[in-house]
């Protein structure tokens, strides 16, 4: 068994576009994923949106410089993610096309085991 | 290797051992004869020397390295178990979360047997950037836990596509090079090809691994007909189709048929089945260019990719005359996945041509032999450029 994140990235103007019957189905979705895949979940949270995000950069002083915004720019922004237990990459991947996803994607990452 | 990878559950340490085995060979065969069975020899002796290394390791240091292997079943010592392990190294090489090149370049160096450098070679790069490349990726598979398991029922389908798809590549690279002096590179269809048989063997029902391979073979029958007496290209209209190679054709003919009497025909499958009314053909006017135009509005269903609708417009300019399929292949020109994309330029230079629009069809051409990097392919868009004058 080991543990990956999976990011959920999504366009957030595609969003603003939509109304609160759209985000419900997208709860309702995210619910369902919660109940199907419960075993296997180890954690997971929303996130605001990259407004209001902020970055902390080290300088080459060593140094550091706190700005306003997500680290990268992107069209498609992190939205959320969850943690999760799979037997191999094939078994996270099924369990993450189940998380709903519109405008963007999902991404699954190995967690590294020290 | 497939079956010793079982074991060692690490791509490196299998590859030792299967070298092992083989020097062994050469000690002992030569003095106690060539055993009945010399591949069973050599899996037996590869796979005890795979045990032997694993007893010898620290557990520690073996904990995260390893393929996710399936520990619940243990390979019969029989063919048919081996050749499990054969399929579960395909899957394992064409896995999707990998990019194609690197799937390509895995499953020569894993399945093909090639040596690095050999692979460098096949995708013009250095030896260092290969070697480089291909630790990435089995890093990868083993960091991120790439299972070594023929895949789940439900996901087979589209697992068998995308190591077709690997398969197919391998074989258009080596058919038509991107780059370079010669034409093709007979190395990259020959793997290709024992790569289809070997699929053909280890997955005999399925009607796209079947069509796959007569799809090569159908292809690779015309080979010899290809390049003409001083070396240059020739189109399949201009080709001697005496020297095309009847045996692989009256195979491919065989796979094709009963592909398509499976019914529900796939990509490969109607790919497979353009080629053979090509193969079927005694000369090129007795082409049936309507039946091809039929095959391709079902493989553009099938397959909705700009390349397919051009090579469907072009077969249209046959069937319904020039104009037509310059209105086809126009409708294609904004495409930006078809933007630097030659034959697209050269379909229109030939469609123009017909068409008697010499000074368009000439800077048609000349896009075409500006966008290709084989130098077969430019000399013979030159030639095409001088003929119009």
């Amino acid at each position: 068994m080991a543990e990956y994140l999976v990011l959920i990235y999504s366009n957030e103007a595609s969003w603003a576009d939509r109304g609160e019957e759209f985000a419900k189905e997208i709860t309702d979705g995210h619910n369902k994923f919660g109940q199907k895949h419960g075993a296997s979940l180890r954690g997971g949270n929303a996130l605001e949106s990259t407004m209001t995000a902020t970055s902390i950069r080290t300088n080459e002083s060593g140094g550091t410089v706190t700005t306003d915004g997500p680290f990268a720019e992107t069209k498609e922004a992190l939205g959320g993610y969850y943690v999760i237990e799979a037997d191999d990459l094939d078994a996270a991947i099924a369990i993450a096309k189940d998380i709903p996803a519109p405008f963007g994607g999902i991404e699954v990452r190995p967690i590294r085991v020290m | 290797m497939a079956a010793t990878i079982r074991i060692t559950r690490d791509f490196d340490v299998a590859e030792e051992c299967v070298q092992d085995a083989f020097a062994r060979a050469l000690a002992t065969w030569g003095e106690q004869g060539i055993p009945t069975n010399p591949g069973a020899w050599l899996t037996t002796v590869a796979r005890r020397r795979a045990i032997d290394v694993g007893r010898r390791r620290d557990v520690a240091m073996r904990s995260q390295r390893f393929l996710v292997v399936d520990t619940d079943t243990e390979p019969e010592a029989t063919e048919g178990g081996f050749e499990d392990d054969r399929l579960r190294l395909i899957f394992t090489c064409c896995h999707p979360s990998l990019a194609t090149d690197t799937q390509v370049a895995l499953a020569l160096r894993m399945l093909c047997g090639l040596s690095t450098a050999e692979v460098a070679k096949a995708f013009l790069v250095k030896d260092s950037a290969m070697a480089a490349r291909l630790t990435r990726a089995k890093k990868k598979i083993a960091l991120a836990r790439i299972p070594y398991r023929v895949p789940e029922r439900s996901e087979l389908r589209s697992r068998i596509d995308s190591v077709l798809l690997v398969v197919h590549l391998l074989f258009t690279t080596g058919h038509t090079s991107p780059v370079g002096e010669n034409l093709s590179q007979v190395d990259l269809v020959e793997r290709s090809l024992d790569l289809a048989r070997m699929l053909r063997g280890l997955l005999p029902d399925d009607a796209e691994v079947a069509s796959l391979l007569a799809l090569i073979l159908l292809t690779d029958s015309r080979r010899g007909a290809r390049v003409g007496a001083e070396g240059e290209f020739l189109r399949l209209a201009d080709q001697d189709r005496s020297k095309w190679h009847r045996d692989s054709i009256d195979e491919g003919l065989v796979l094709v048929a009963e592909s398509i009497r499976q019914g529900r025909p796939g990509r490969f499958t109607l790919m497979a089945a353009i080629a053979a009314v090509h193969s079927s053909a005694p000369h090129w006017d007795e082409t049936d260019w309507a039946e091809i135009v039929g095959l391709y509005d079902l493989l553009l269903e099938a397959w909705p990719s700009p390349v397919v609708a051009l090579n469907r417009a072009v077969a249209v300019s046959f069937a319904q005359g020039p104009l037509a399929g310059l209105a086809a292949i126009d409708a294609l020109s904004t495409d930006p996945q078809l933007s630097t994309y030659p034959y697209l330029a050269a379909a229109r230079g030939d469609c123009l041509e017909r068409l008697e629009r010499f000074a368009e069809a000439r800077e048609a051409f000349e896009e075409a032999a500006l966008l290709t990097e084989n130098h077969v392919e430019r000399d013979f868009l030159h030639s095409r450029i001088a003929q119009l004058n």
